[in-house]
């Protein structure tokens, strides 16, 4: 055990989908969920952090405070946080910390989203000093115009596969078929995804990730509170990593128009993507060898090939074998996004780095059903939030 | 008549139709080159007093990688009516090792370029309307 371990009690999700209401219902639903399978009532709670959503006005910007008054003012300290898509293991990094401290023992942690149809946009307005409107009056660079540089560079570079990309598709959706929780609950054959319109070339409308409604909640306390509850042997959280890239970052990536220039001072050994998970295990004392499986951000099919490389369940240019042999689906020797991953959810983004750790404690307790991973004790999620939030919570039992 | 070739964005880029280049920043003490203009100080760590001065970029780089979309963006993309496809390229700067991103140069087909061939810089019309055209930077092969 590190000295920086605390334990999961609960873990609840509101089913992914469209539903159209207010994000904090869905907020709420996984809070209740997440409590009665801890065992605790919400006046146990000490803490509270929201992950803010941007797209729900003024309650979205104070998730955590929009969240405790629907839960009933206890007069608990609370906070709130946003860092893109790796919006929730920041909020699981805020909890921890104060457990650690000693200033917290019960601590509920919650992200929610309610999205708009189609693309995710920039603010309104003539907003000509934001890189994030620039690029996409500049340019048409869309987030899936970054999944598709991505992806043709694996094509030219290692041989990736329209193929391959679709073999993703269909792995993930024989995951989340069984998956109380996902939206899309359909097997995919390689046939229709690649009979998909185009997006953004090599990718297809079946393998760019969908925006969706839902919200995922975790009640985390100290490895003592657990004791003293009655459970020996909790999942435990045993590193969070919430890095930032090191100058220069030299992969382009959204909403970027250039990398860092890599001409006054070499690129750092490991690139930013490299190093997310490489912190997690860091600080776990573990390495990829130790790993049952893996929830990965697959914001795009092709994508999910990045991450076997960039959490090192492989070398560069060998994702492509790794997801040929078999070894990443259930099953295999270490299965990849067993709950189906954003091919079967969509992206609510504050939500969806929670609802990986959701998933890796039904895992590692072996309440995952169908799509339970045999014998899973260690679990790794990753993801990579916009502006260079780098995302991976490491899990064990 | 012929209508006003104008920046779409100010300052970014030089509007020579023959040898454009874009207008990044050097940080003279680390070597590191900045594009576009942000905050005009030298991203590198520890050198943010470092000098910083203006510099037109070489307008010359390895395609790094491309991809063509293929459905109209939401704005503030200005479509045209009908929605065209259009290539997006990501092409590493031969001098300042830095990766640029621009639409792909009219007329080239996205299926004759491959990653690691040589690019050039052009100017290019991003939009237009009843009196100008707003001109961006796109990349284009180099011709053999």
């Amino acid at each position: 055990m590190s000295k920086n371990d605390v334990a999961i009690l609960g873990a609840g999700m509101h089913q992914w989908g469209k539903w159209g209401r207010n994000f904090a219902e869905y907020g709420v639903v996984a809070i209740k969920e997440a409590m009665a399978d801890a065992g605790l009532e919400w006046k146990d709670v000490d803490f509270i952090v929201g992950g803010d959503t941007m797209r729900n006005g003024y309650p979205g910007y104070v998730a955590g405070a929009t969240f405790a008054k629907a839960m009933g003012w206890t007069g608990i300290p609370i906070a709130s946080c946003y860092a893109a898509c790796a919006t929730g293991a920041q909020a699981i990094d805020i909890a921890r910390t104060r457990i650690l401290a000693g200033m917290a023992e019960v601590v509920v942690v919650v992200g929610a989203d309610t999205t708009p149809k189609g693309f995710l946009a920039p603010n309104k307005g003539e907003r000509t000093l934001d890189p994030d409107w620039l690029r996409f009056r500049l340019l048409g660079a869309t987030n899936p115009t970054y999944f598709g540089l991505w992806a043709q560079r694996r094509m030219d570079l290692y041989g990736a596969t329209e193929q391959d990309f679709a073999r993703i598709k269909v792995k993930n959706s024989k995951h989340g078929v069984a998956n109380p929780k996902a939206r899309y609950k359909k097997i995919f054959s390689e046939e229709e995804v690649l009979a998909s319109p185009l997006v953004s070339a090599p990718l297809r409308l079946f393998e760019i990730c969908a925006t969706s409604d839902g919200g995922a909640a975790l009640v985390i306390t100290s490895m003592d509170f657990a004791k003293k509850h009655g459970i020996a042997n909790p999942v435990r959280i045993s590193g969070v990593s919430t890095i930032s890239p090191t100058f220069p970052n030299t992969v382009i990536d959204m909403p970027d128009f250039t990398t860092d220039s890599a001409a006054g001072i070499s690129a750092p050994d490991r690139s930013f993507r490299d190093s997310i998970a490489y912190a997690a295990y860091q600080e776990a004392g573990i390495g990829p060898e130790d790993v049952d499986l893996a929830e990965v951000y697959d914001l795009s099919s092709a994508l999910e090939l990045d991450w076997y490389e960039n959490i090192g369940l492989c070398k560069p240019g060998e994702a492509e074998a790794l997801l040929r042999s078999g070894d990443t689906e259930i099953g295999g020797r270490i299965p990849v996004n067993p709950s189906g991953g954003l091919g079967c959810f969509g992206e609510a983004v504050p939500a969806q780095a929670i609802a990986q750790v959701c998933e890796l404690t039904w895992q590692l307790r072996g309440q995952a059903g169908e799509r339970q991973v045999e014998g899973a004790k260690v679990g790794v999620t990753a993801n990579q939030g916009l502006f260079g939030h780098g995302s991976s919570v490491l899990c064990s039992r | 008549m012929s209508k006003n070739r104008v920046p779409a964005i100010e300052g970014w880029l030089t509007m020579d139709e023959e040898n454009p280049q874009l207008l990044g920043y050097l940080d003279e003490q680390s070597g590191s080159y900045f594009f576009p203009k942000d905050v005009a100080i030298s991203h590198a760590p520890g050198f943010a007093d470092a000098e910083f001065k203006e510099v037109a970029l070489s307008n010359r780089g390895k395609l790094w990688s491309y991809t063509t979309n293929h459905y109209k963006p939401p704005e503030p993309y200005v479509s045209p009516d009908p929605f065209e496809p259009y290539t997006v390229a990501a092409v590493e700067l031969n001098d300042e090792r830095m990766v640029v991103l621009g639409q792909l140069a009219d007329g080239v087909d996205p299926a004759d370029v491959e990653v690691g061939q040589e690019m050039q810089l052009v100017l290019g019309t991003l939009y237009e309307d009843d009196e100008n055209e707003y001109v961006i930077w796109k990349w284009k092969p180099v011709e053999a």
